[in-house]
């Protein structure tokens, strides 16, 4: 260490020497691990304590240990599978089918002018409708079976994966296009190693929020002609009034929903890992 | 091959940018163009490339590429412009696919290339992991790669730090010396112009119009840093700009 030699007026005794307070700091938020199973670990425990004791009474919430014995007799009896594989299914197709749909159709209208002015203000239009409305619908033009279901599931998940990859085609780096111009690069090589990787963020991004909607929109397909299915379950336990074993469906989507955002997650690490 | 330009004059809208260039930029010489922000130095280097077209005026190629040439005339960006998701390997391959080089042939290059800037052990390396000269290393070497007839340099180095734009400077300057290129060379760093330059083009502030061509006749290996006869070039340039600048510092931007 070497000082930084002072004039001499100024190395006269200083009258006071505070330290200077810390000002910076803070606005970056991190998770840690543990505080979210906290919370969840803490609210089941009042659910759990509050439905016992008695201050909660069993109309209003069902207690968490018996949701979790419905659990495990679903699981038991085989029932389990029989309805996730139908829901899963469903879900598997119809989300295929309008992300594909909706990405095509998201970067059409990044690349070309006249496909964006007359797709932007359709999809505009249709965004807001509540597709669970379009139920019966779905039902005459594809039929009471799982064209139906898949119709609406697809329906739901086209139009947030539009918006979420018309933006990211937009947003990549025009400099980087320019670039590729530059070097002679031919159209389609500019779309498929320049414009897609870019948006790529973009678009997992977006079908996050799309995945989300299509597994909402699951319990709405099945309302109409499903004999099993999560949804199924839920809606007919509602009906009965049976909380355990509507709670119990409802903990299969929450799971379901944490489960897609990790795949997307690893995806995102493995697709994604240039991103500084 | 040499580059003409015939009479380039342009407009944006209603404001006109740049006026009646005629320059001739002969085979195998650094050409600088130095003028103030906003003058159409980078504008003009958009048409050289065909990236942009001018109101009024041609750019000629005159005569034909040199044989094995893959992209006549090639950039080098000031923001490097490299893919993000590409490797260095990946990066230089991309200017290559397109014209069918592949596999061995591609090997052959990339290796060549990389060995000329110093790059070798970072072929596998990711942009991020990468320093700005370094980026802008891989970014020469990419435009090494389609053996450009003319490189169209735009403020290479202005994203760089001091020290890094020496480095890159003297780097320059042996890729020059080992095998002769032909380069326009857009900046606003006198150093660099006259460190770099045959010839050196003083564009006046919008709209921009050749004010003066200076030459340089020391050879390029032979210019150091802080080259006293490079310094009265230095001094002579600024003193042309220096109003300008000042000029085009104040002005208020219409956009």
């Amino acid at each position: 260490m070497s000082d930084i030699p002072a004039p001499a007026t100024a190395a006269a005794a200083p009258a006071t020497a505070n330290e200077v307070r810390f000002r910076g700091g803070g606005f970056a938020p991190r998770s840690p691990r543990w505080v979210g199973v906290a919370v969840f670990v803490v609210l089941i425990t009042v659910m759990e304590w509050g439905t016992r004791s008695g201050w909660i009474s069993a109309l209003t919430l069902p207690r968490p240990s018996d949701v979790l014995k419905t659990l495990v007799e679903l699981y038991q009896s085989g029932q389990l599978v029989q309805h996730l594989v139908p829901s899963l299914t469903r879900l598997a197709v119809g989300a295929a089918i309008g992300a594909t749909l909706g990405v095509v159709a998201g970067v059409l209208i990044g690349l070309f002018s006249y496909v964006r002015a007359g797709l932007v203000p359709l999809v505009a239009a249709i965004f807001p409708i509540p597709k669970i409305a379009l139920l019966p619908l779905f039902v005459i033009w594809f039929g009471i079976d799982e064209g139906s279901k898949y119709a609406l599931i697809a329906f739901g998940t086209f139009t947030p994966t539009v918006v979420a990859t018309y933006g990211a085609v937009d947003n990549v780096d025009r400099s980087l296009i320019r670039m590729g111009q530059s070097f002679g690069l031919s159209w389609l090589s500019i779309v498929r190693k320049i414009v897609l990787p870019g948006a790529m963020p973009g678009i997992l991004s977006g079908l996050r929020i799309s995945l989300a909607i299509a597994i909402i929109l699951l319990v709405a397909a099945e309302m109409l002609g499903a004999e099993y299915g999560i949804g199924a379950y839920i809606l007919e336990a509602g009906a009965l009034y049976d909380l355990e074993r509507l709670f119990a469906g409802v903990v299969i989507l929450s799971l379901l929903g944490v489960v897609v955002s990790a795949v997307i997650g690893m995806i995102e690490r493995r697709l994604l890992g240039w991103r500084s | 091959m040499d580059i003409r330009l015939d009479q380039i004059s342009h407009l944006y809208g209603e404001t006109e940018v740049l006026r009646d260039i005629t320059l001739d930029i002969p085979s195998g010489r650094i050409v600088c163009v130095v003028g103030p922000s906003g003058c159409g130095k980078s504008t003009l280097l958009r048409f050289i490339g065909g990236l942009e077209r001018p109101s009024s005026g041609r750019v000629l190629q005159l005569g034909t590429p040199p044989e094995g040439c893959l992209n006549a005339l090639t950039y080098v960006f000031q923001d490097f412009a490299l893919l993000p998701w590409r490797s260095v390997r990946g990066n230089i391959s991309l200017v290559l696919e397109d014209h069918g080089i592949r596999g061995a042939a591609a090997d052959k290059i990339i290796a060549d290339v990389l060995a000329r800037t110093k790059l070798t052990d970072f072929a596998k390396a990711l942009p991020k992991q990468l320093s700005g000269g370094m980026k802008q290393r891989v970014a020469i070497a990419r435009a090494l790669a389609v053996n450009p007839a003319v490189m169209l340099m735009d403020e290479p180095l202005s994203a760089l730090d001091s020290q890094t734009r020496e480095l890159l400077m003297d780097d320059l300057i042996a890729l020059w010396t080992r095998t002769p290129f032909t380069a326009v060379y857009v900046t606003h760093n006198l150093a660099e112009a006259v460190r770099l330059g045959h010839s050196i083009v003083v564009l006046s502030r919008r709209p921009g119009r050749i004010r003066e061509v200076v030459h340089l006749d020391k050879p390029l290996a032979e210019r150091g840093y802080a080259d006293p006869d490079l310094e009265a070039t230095q001094r002579h340039l600024w003193e042309l700009m220096r109003e300008e600048a000042r000029a085009a510092d104040e002005e208020l931007l219409n956009v």
